[in-house]
């Protein structure tokens, strides 16, 4: 899918911020900075790729830094990032 | 009712431990542009996850004449929300309008009806249309007022007394009434005068209204405060509907009390007295005989 | 008749039978001024004189305060001049380490510190200490623990490094000034006392030299050898400023609201009670709260313990607390009222919380409010070690007043951010279950179940109460199960408990 940068969320507390670009190679690269990345790193990185995943997103830079977002959170900025990057709404 | 800003993930996610009757995710004015489709997202995903506790959930969406208030209506409908609030609610056809939006989804789900509708009257003209409105459809839960634009459209701006809201207040009751829904008194911003705030809300307790919205946790105590009923007029109704249990058995109508004749609206106040000690708390429903 | 000229063989007679002298009419006063007099001593020295004669040798121990917190610049000072001077292999014994003190990384790679001692560690240093910066562990002991180690002679201390805010030239000191030119205000010594009165030897250091007598004093000139005057020995600003705050964050005042109508409900809460509380923004809310019931109640408190604060003052003032002991003042407020109210005094760490001494005051204490960095389901509460195994905290008094008082109530929100504060096992254990009595969150209070009169009495107060089981699955609902951390296999610290056993490990963090 073409891609184009773009990014949702803010640096508050509870909040995450994520930014897509175009993928410089094949895969979702996904770099993650987070303060809770010893217990929550693989969990959140897991959901960033599922919920792009289930975009129809395979290809893609994505930097995520977390600030203790819950999962539905995280869900909601990705997605949101992912629809502005594509212009493709997930709305009727 | 407790106001809560839609693009707020902190805030969102425990607003319900303060203990508001209600929580208002909003995606409307305190949203910017730029974040609607943002925040619209946040809505969904946090009404989908997060265990509210029971507590009713409200979304104030854009209005439909937006580019964001159908794809609001969808998103939170498919979330599963209690209420939608629609603002500056104008005429009853708005509502229908609503409606129809909200059937669309709810067909698509298959769950026809889950979604009530709240209609927030923000101008003189939905003042004077309000017994229209809150009649407009059966989805109707309340009506609200939203004093900062219905102030602004009278040419006025609030003060301390609220002498200017009035008449407004006082056609919203009475239009809930007439309808047979709740009404919900507007916002009071200035969070460092709690002495006024606690003034309004004993003026539109009186006046009728069945709750107050909110914007910060510090106000919710003293809502509750106002609206708690008072031990001795607990005490009172209590006695009234024993008094009135007691002569049915009896297969008589006419009861006194104290040697006070009690007719019905006496009883039926007094029975709303004990509905709202029973939600505040401070009466356990195992206690009443 | 007799006069001294015949009583002159019987004299003679006397002093021999004693193994004495007879006086001699010799003696010399002085002609030099009193004025001048009362500025200079024999005991003022540079830091590096003193330093060089107390003795001090590779591999001793040296202790220090922290008094001034954030602020503190003593121990930054003193060890660059140790290291200076090409001392090695010392052991650093400080009542708690702070933020401020990252420089000592650099001191302990370079092996001029090899051996540390506190209640605390935080910021940088507690992160490297964490990854296994230091050969030996780092021993962690609590306030009153702490005290007993170093009467006992278990913690034995060559050299103590004491910041005073004011002393004379004899070394009488204390943590505040009657003088003009205060500079660095600290308030109680308390947490000193142990080691001005038990190290081998004391050097006060202090940017307000005095006139003898500064007296009253905390600590007095004959536990005293030497006496440094330097630039600074705190920022005052670091100890928060002399307004009372009242905390606006919505979270703090739910916790603080449903804290107090614990403390009212208790059973602990009768006239004559007494009560310690921390410093955080819920446990000073809890003090305005229970103020209000005071009032209405008519119930006044015969003494407030511990950190007092400003709003401990207000309630000492407006009598509703007959006295405050006071081991640490926390703000402004307090450091004044201790120099001015009678009523208001200071404790050492050992009068204060050692188990070891019967007259400690947490002995007396009905009621403490806590906080906790992790409090698990059998009621453990861990304040050093963060939820990603880096140490982030201090012992403090915490389980010393856990296990004194009455009742313990532990104060601490449901999660922090992304971080579970309510877990199955505390990452490390620091003051036992068995003396936590009920635990405070916004998601509802648990009572231990050995306590069942306590949950009695909340019930019938019309309190809900949850267990511990449930606070931790709604935790774990919220934000999942988080994955196990990456420990390592070394031990960089030990927990004492303050009996002097010890009580648990801290291990070192990879990655």
């Amino acid at each position: 899918m073409e891609l184009k940068e773009a990014a949702a969320g803010t640096l508050e507390s509870g909040d995450i911020l994520v930014q897509i670009a175009p993928a410089e190679s094949k895969g979702l690269q996904i770099d993650l900075q987070s303060s809770v990345a010893y217990q929550f790193g693989r969990q959140i990185k897991q959901l960033v790729k599922e919920t792009l995943e289930g975009l129809d997103i395979h290809d893609a830079n994505v930097k995520v830094t977390d600030k203790g977002a819950l999962d539905c959170t995280i869900r909601a900025r990705v997605t949101a990032a992912a629809v502005r990057a594509t212009g493709k709404d997930v709305w009727a | 009712m407790m106001f809560v800003p839609g693009n707020n993930p902190g805030m969102m996610q425990d607003a319900f431990i303060y203990g508001p009757d209600s929580i208002m995710l909003d995606l409307e004015d305190s949203v910017t542009m730029a974040e609607k489709d943002a925040a619209r997202l946040l809505v969904h995903n946090a009404l989908k996850s997060i265990d509210y506790g029971g507590t009713e959930m409200v979304v104030r969406i854009n209005p439909l004449n937006t580019p964001y208030g159908k794809k609001d209506v969808e998103a939170v409908v498919k979330a599963g929300v209690n209420v939608i609030r629609m603002p500056k609610t104008e005429t009853a056809d708005e509502v229908r309008e609503l409606e129809a939006e909200i059937e669309k989804v709810e067909r698509e789900l298959g769950c026809l009806g889950r979604t009530a509708i709240m209609a927030a009257i923000e101008s003189t003209l939905g003042v004077i249309n309000a017994y229209a409105i809150a009649t407009a459809s059966k989805r109707m839960m309340g009506i609200a007022l939203g004093a900062e634009d219905y102030s602004a459209n009278l040419k006025t701006q609030r003060s301390p007394e609220g002498m200017e809201l009035l008449m407004a207040r006082q056609t919203i009751v009475v239009a809930a009434r007439a309808a047979g829904i709740d009404c919900f008194d507007t916002v009071y911003s200035n969070l460092n005068d709690m002495e006024t705030f606690r003034k309004e809300v004993e003026l539109i307790k009186q006046l009728g209204f069945d709750g107050k919205s909110i914007i910060n946790p510090r106000q919710i105590e003293v809502v509750n405060e106002v609206f708690t009923p008072k031990q001795k007029e607990i005490d009172k109704s209590l006695a009234i509907v024993a008094a009135i249990k007691d002569a049915e058995k009896r297969g008589s109508g006419v009861i006194a009390v104290n040697g006070k004749m009690v007719d019905r609206p006496v009883v039926l106040r007094a029975q709303r007295t004990i509905d709202l000690a029973i939600a505040s708390g401070v009466l356990k429903k195992e206690d009443i005989l | 008749m007799s006069n001294i000229k015949e009583r002159a063989a019987l004299i003679d007679k006397a002093a021999k039978q004693m193994g004495k002298d007879a006086y001699k009419n010799n003696t010399n006063k002085s002609r030099i001024r009193r004025a001048d007099f009362k500025k200079e001593s024999p005991k003022m020295a540079t830091l590096e004189e003193a330093i060089r004669n107390t003795g001090l040798k590779d591999g001793m121990t040296i202790s220090f305060h922290h008094h001034f917190r954030g602020g503190d610049k003593v121990v930054n000072m003193v060890v660059d001049k140790l290291a200076e001077m090409g001392l090695k292999n010392l052991h650093l014994a400080a009542s708690s380490l702070q933020d401020v003190h990252a420089p000592l990384i650099e001191h302990i790679k370079n092996g001029v510190i090899t051996e540390i001692s506190t209640s605390g560690l935080r910021g940088e240093l507690a992160t490297e200490i964490s990854h296994g910066l230091m050969e030996k562990p780092v021993v962690f002991r609590s306030h009153g623990g702490r005290g007993s180690a170093i009467r006992n002679g278990e913690l034995h201390i060559d050299v103590a490094f004491i910041g005073v805010s004011s002393s004379d030239p004899l070394g009488n000191s204390c943590g505040f000034s009657r003088s003009e030119n205060a500079k660095s205000i600290c308030g109680s010594l308390g947490y000193a006392l142990p080691d001005a009165q038990n190290a081998d030897h004391v050097v006060v250091l202090t940017d307000d030299l005095v006139d003898y007598p500064n007296t009253p004093c905390s600590i007095s000139e004959h536990l005293v050898d030497y006496v440094v005057v330097c630039d600074s020995v705190g920022d005052s600003s670091k100890i928060a400023s002399g307004a009372i705050r009242d905390t606006k964050n919505p979270r703090d005042i739910l916790l603080a609201k449903q804290a107090a109508k614990v403390v009212i409900n208790s059973g602990y809460f009768n006239d004559g009670f007494s009560i310690q509380t921390g410093s955080g923004g819920a446990s000073l809310a809890v003090v305005k709260y229970i103020r209000e019931s005071m009032l209405e109640k008519g119930i006044k408190a015969s003494f407030a313990l511990g950190g007092i604060t400003a709003h401990m003052v207000k309630l000492h003032e407006e009598g509703l607390i007959d006295r405050l002991i006071d081991v640490q003042s926390f703000d402004r407020a307090a450091a004044e009222s201790i120099k001015n109210d009678p009523n208001h005094r200071e404790v050492s760490a050992i009068g204060y919380a050692s188990a070891d001494e019967p007259g400690s005051a947490t002995h007396f204490l009905d009621i403490v409010i806590l906080s906790a960095l992790e409090v698990d389901v059998n009621f453990n509460v861990n304040v050093l070690v963060g939820s990603d195994g880096i140490i982030r905290g201090a012992i403090g008094g915490h389980p010393d007043t856990a296990a004194d008082s009455g009742i313990s109530i532990v104060v601490c929100p449901l999660l922090r951010g992304r971080i579970p504060c309510v877990v199955d096992e505390v990452t490390t254990l620091i003051t036992p279950g068995s003396t936590v009595d009920v635990v405070v969150t916004e998601y509802g209070i648990a009572v231990n179940p050995n306590r069942p009169e306590i949950a009695e009495r909340l019930r019938e107060a019309g309190l809900n109460l949850v267990s511990m089981t449930d606070l931790k699955n709604r935790a774990q609902k919220m934000i999942g199960t988080p994955d196990p951390l990456p420990f390592g296999d070394k031990v960089v610290g030990i927990v004492m408990n303050r009996d002097g056993s010890v009580m648990d490990v801290i291990k070192n963090i990879v990655g």
